[in-house]
């Protein structure tokens, strides 16, 4: 009995000296440093001394109403900016990322391709590489008179400077359709608006510049969500599709009716992941365009960044970080109830469907 | 009875599947021609991606070899013409040789120490049974959750606070553990078979001997994977080593590389010379890309998935 009780006490020692490097450095480096800039954010600190020396003000929420009130200006401008360029990003990466993922990986799961090896490698192999390095390459790619224009003016298109291009994509596609004039917007749009941006601002759409940068991440990411794909489509079993089949399902309908569904968990985690990362956009805007042309690829990550060590306006750049946490968590959190809503409404769809179908049954009989 | 009317079925299984409105040699030829378009538009979807995929790294690796004029007047030729190695050697002159070292020092540092951090901390939560493991399990998983980017300013602070800020540890320290890899390395050695550390600790063995003698040998695969990310991981960091220092003697090669661009260093547009340095510093991690991919892929997906 006393010798089961030393060998607990024995485990018990061993457990917490093994985990016990890992707890300091992630209590050292993350969990105090969280609180430290929490703080910070409550504070006026502008980077130079200790900010817990008695000098440094508590301003108490001015930073976060700096950032969505009246009293903000420029800063609440910026910070807006950067919110609506981070979110038509968002908008546009995510499904791109996971559509393209998705395409590759039903292509490549194909049994009768043969070299699938060589494409999955090819495929993958940018997720691996640094965003620095590959920054530096489509700097180049698109470039003024570059790669990607080159190849436009062949098929006679006349392409943009891309990196020097604020024209926001909606306001193009709008003028185009002849919605509107980009040059002349609406004074119903221009005129009006919400914090501290019009209407006009607001429904801009990605820029020019900032599409190079989706481009470039859709490109990056792909390769790693369709490795996922990949592996949960070969945990499907070959004859469930088969079965499938024999019931006399085309492609189509096996797609929809087995495949699909196999993949909701997959899909669930590849958005989820994406939204995250997607939010957190830093190392291409800071390599690249550093926020520029006219602010259009601000991002709030950047931002934080910016105000914090170039500015040395550590309180509000400290908010900045805590509020785009609390975007990611939200919108994190969204996206899973949407999916979990979705699949109880059908769930709960179906049992409604088949209860009805037996009463009809029953009813059928007696009648 | 049953078995002559299913092995007929199974057997035409796929064609009546592809061609439902047909029935007997009718259909065949039509079938092997469906089937031969698909084969011929897979490999076409496959051609024009990887053609996408591999043509970036085809012009960082030839524009490295040009001249600047001929970069930027034949963008899409594939052929350097002159062949040259200039933005190699000016790189070279740069300060280009002292961000590779110090790439090279923080990379290795931090990945040998996550390689034992993480499998020791891995080991006691799937094996020791201490109090208050659970606690600790969640407290690493809630760490896992913590976007990184909110991390830059107060990872600043710490280090100020610490008064290691701008110096070697600052690059390393902070990067020496990874929530994730300890999670792969739990998910390990809860996979492998209890029964050997048993005989191990019969035979008088203490834990920590246990774990080192018996139990990591066997965690190769494992142990590969984490080697594997934390090279990659650590090569290619960039934000933390922008908030951790600001001594140009403490660049690494991504914070150093970044700078070429913001033209502080005169070479905003040379070309040349930017693709040399993004070739360079993608070797590295190409060359262990190709050698351990399987690891890789695995590692990629495993701590993924499960997070």
């Amino acid at each position: 009995m006393s010798n089961a009780g030393s060998i607990r006490r024995g485990q018990t020692r061993a457990g917490w000296l093994f985990v016990l490097p890992t707890l300091v450095v992630l209590g050292l480096f993350l969990a105090v440093p969280v609180v430290m800039a929490l703080w910070v954010s409550f504070t006026d600190w502008n980077g130079r001394g200790s900010p817990f020396a008695s000098g440094v003000g508590f301003v108490g929420g001015d930073n976060y109403r700096e950032l969505f009130g009246e009293q903000g200006g420029l800063t609440r401008s910026d910070f807006m900016t950067s919110l609506r360029n981070n979110f038509y990003y968002v908008l546009l990466v995510v499904p791109l990322q996971t559509a393209f993922a998705l395409f590759l990986a039903l292509v490549l799961n194909q049994q009768m391709l043969k070299a699938v090896g060589f494409f999955r490698t090819a495929f993958y192999f940018p997720s691996v590489v640094s965003s620095v390095a590959i920054s530096l390459v489509f700097l180049f790619l698109f470039s003024g008179g570059g790669v990607v224009n080159s190849m436009l003016e062949s098929i006679g298109v006349d392409g943009p400077t891309w990196f020097n291009d604020s024209r926001g994509l909606l306001h193009v596609v709008g003028d185009g359709l002849g919605l509107w004039s980009a040059s002349d917007p609406p004074s119903a749009l221009v005129g009006g608006g919400a914090l501290g941006l019009t209407w006009w601002q607001w429904l801009s759409g990605p820029s020019v510049a900032l599409s190079v940068i989706i481009m470039l991440v859709v490109w990056t990411t792909t390769g790693t969500f369709m490795l996922m794909f990949i592996a949960a489509l070969q945990d499907l079993p070959v004859e469930v599709e088969e079965a499938a089949r024999i019931d006399g399902a085309g492609r189509w309908g096996v797609f929809r009716n087995v495949t699909l569904p196999h993949l909701r968990p997959t899909m669930l985690l590849v958005t989820t992941l994406g939204l995250i990362g997607t939010w957190q956009v830093f190392d291409q805007v800071y390599v690249m365009t550093q926020g520029g042309p006219s602010k259009t690829t601000l991002t709030p990550a950047f931002l934080s960044y910016f105000y914090a060590f170039e500015n040395q306006e550590w309180g509000v750049a400290a908010a900045m970080a805590f509020i785009l946490f609390l975007i990611i968590f939200a919108s994190a959190s969204l996206q899973r109830w949407l999916f979990r809503d979705k699949d109880a409404i059908e769930l709960k769809r179906q049992e409604r469907r088949t209860k009805k179908a037996r009463t009809r049954a029953a009813t059928g009989g007696a009648a | 009875m049953t078995s002559p009317t299913t092995t007929p079925t199974t057997r035409t299984s796929t064609p009546a599947a592809t061609g439902r409105r047909g029935t007997g040699p009718s259909t065949k030829p039509m079938i092997g021609n469906r089937s031969a378009l698909l084969l011929f538009l897979g490999y076409a979807v496959l051609v024009l991606f990887s053609f996408i995929y591999l043509y970036p790294f085809l012009v960082q690796l030839t524009t490295a070899f040009k001249t600047n004029t001929d970069a930027v007047a034949n963008p899409l030729s594939l052929v350097a013409d002159p062949f040259t190695a200039a933005a190699f050697r000016e790189l070279a002159q740069r300060d280009f040789p002292l961000w590779f070292g110090n790439s090279v020092l923080v990379t290795v540092l931090v990945t040998a120490g996550r390689v034992f951090l993480c499998s020791l901390a891995g080991y006691a939560l799937a094996r020791i049974k201490f109090r208050g493991r659970s606690a600790v399990f969640t407290a690493i998983l809630a760490v896992m959750a913590v976007p990184g980017v909110i991390l830059l300013i107060p990872k600043f602070l710490v280090l100020r606070y610490l008064g290691i800020y701008d110096t070697y540890p600052a690059l390393i320290l902070p990067l020496l553990v990874d929530a994730a890899g300890v999670f792969i390395m739990k998910q390990f050695f809860e996979s492998i078979p209890e029964s050997i550390e048993e005989a191990a600790r019969i035979d008088g063995a203490g834990t920590f001997r246990t774990f080192w003698s018996v139990v990591l040998p066997m965690a190769r695969p494992a142990l590969i994977t984490i080697t594997i990310l934390s090279f990659q991981g650590s090569w290619n960091e960039l934000p933390h080593f922008i908030v951790a220092s600001q001594d140009s003697d403490l660049f690494t090669l991504t914070k150093g590389v970044a700078t070429l661009t913001s033209g502080q260093l005169g070479s905003g547009s040379q070309y040349p010379i930017t693709m040399a340095a993004a070739l360079l510093m993608t070797i590295p991690v190409a060359i262990v890309f190709f050698v351990f991919q399987k690891y890789l892929v695995r590692g990629g997906t495993s701590g993924a998935v499960k997070g």
